[in-house]
């Protein structure tokens, strides 16, 4: 149970967020879950929001985008590029808010396989600055606004 | 709290050992010998830990010259934790939808016609 909490580490000289989960499944399956757009959107956001694929092509230069909604209330949505897919290993992009239109992220997802057909993710958000990064972890912390409502689905 | 003062406070908490140090602080004050007594490391390294700790501003010491016992300073420490632990409990939340999900992938592969009905019908569901 343990190690299967999700882990997060925030670097003190690098804007950096890691982010680190075990799961009961092959790494085949659980990249599929990150690439599989039908999959992906069922798990992405919190459970009251609404996902809505519209732009995916989970190929190496390829693009992604969804838009979320709020008891039918449309909020800030998210897009990106996909700079690499190399199933079922390693996964590359970046990430946009619109709510924060120049801000970019560059997320590395690594898919490794465990005995017993399990899979540790990690994954690493890049920011442009320390602030930056801290903006984003704070910004889950008053759930319940409607502001953060918008920031708690950012993460993938 | 200043930038430099959080930057200190994430790089404090980023070691596995300080965070454990933290989690049992946040039980009762304890000294550095009750502190080292679980690690399989010396008094010196959890002194090194503590004073990470201490610069961030998490820990202080305690006046008495014998026992010095190591205090959690709460309100720092609740402030980062309610970042970090939100974040975190927001992605573990997301995570365990993910699990779900793995377990139905998991039939569906079994299945000889693996098909998307699934997903559209859970789809529906999260409506």
């Amino acid at each position: 149970m343990t190690s299967k909490r999700t882990e997060i580490i925030a670097d003190d000289k690098v804007p950096t967020i890691t982010i680190i989960r075990e799961f009961d499944a092959p790494r085949e399956r659980v990249f599929r879950a990150w690439t599989d757009p039908g999959i992906y959107a069922q798990w992405v956001g919190p459970r009251s929001v609404t996902t809505t694929i519209t732009r995916w092509t989970a190929r190496t230069g390829g693009e992604w985008a969804f838009s979320q909604a709020v008891h039918g209330a449309d909020i800030p949505s998210f897009f990106g590029s996909f700079h690499e897919v190399r199933a079922p290993e390693r996964l590359v992009w970046t990430f946009t808010w619109e709510g924060a239109p120049d801000g970019v992220s560059l997320e590395t997802m690594t898919f490794e396989q465990l005995p017993g057909d399990r899979t540790r993710v990690t994954g690493v958000s890049v920011v442009d600055s320390l602030e930056g990064r801290d903006q984003i972890l704070k910004s889950g912390m008053d759930v319940g606004s409607s502001k953060a409502m918008r920031s708690s689905t950012r993460s993938w | 709290m200043s930038r430099d003062q959080l930057s200190r406070v994430f790089a404090a908490l980023a070691d596995p050992t300080r965070r454990d140090l933290v989690a049992r602080l946040s039980v009762a004050d304890a000294t550095v010998g009750e502190l080292a007594a679980p690690y399989d490391v010396s008094i010196q390294a959890v002194s090194k830990h503590l004073k990470v700790l201490e610069d961030a501003g998490l820990v202080t010491r305690g006046r008495d010259a014998q026992r010095r016992p190591v205090h959690l300073e709460a309100q720092v420490f609740d402030l980062m934790t309610k970042w970090i632990e939100r974040y975190r409990a927001q992605a573990e939340e997301r995570f365990r939808r993910l699990d779900e999900l793995l377990d139905r992938m998991a039939t569906d592969e079994k299945r000889p016609e693996r098909k998307t009905s699934h997903d559209q019908q859970t789809d529906r569901d999260h409506r």
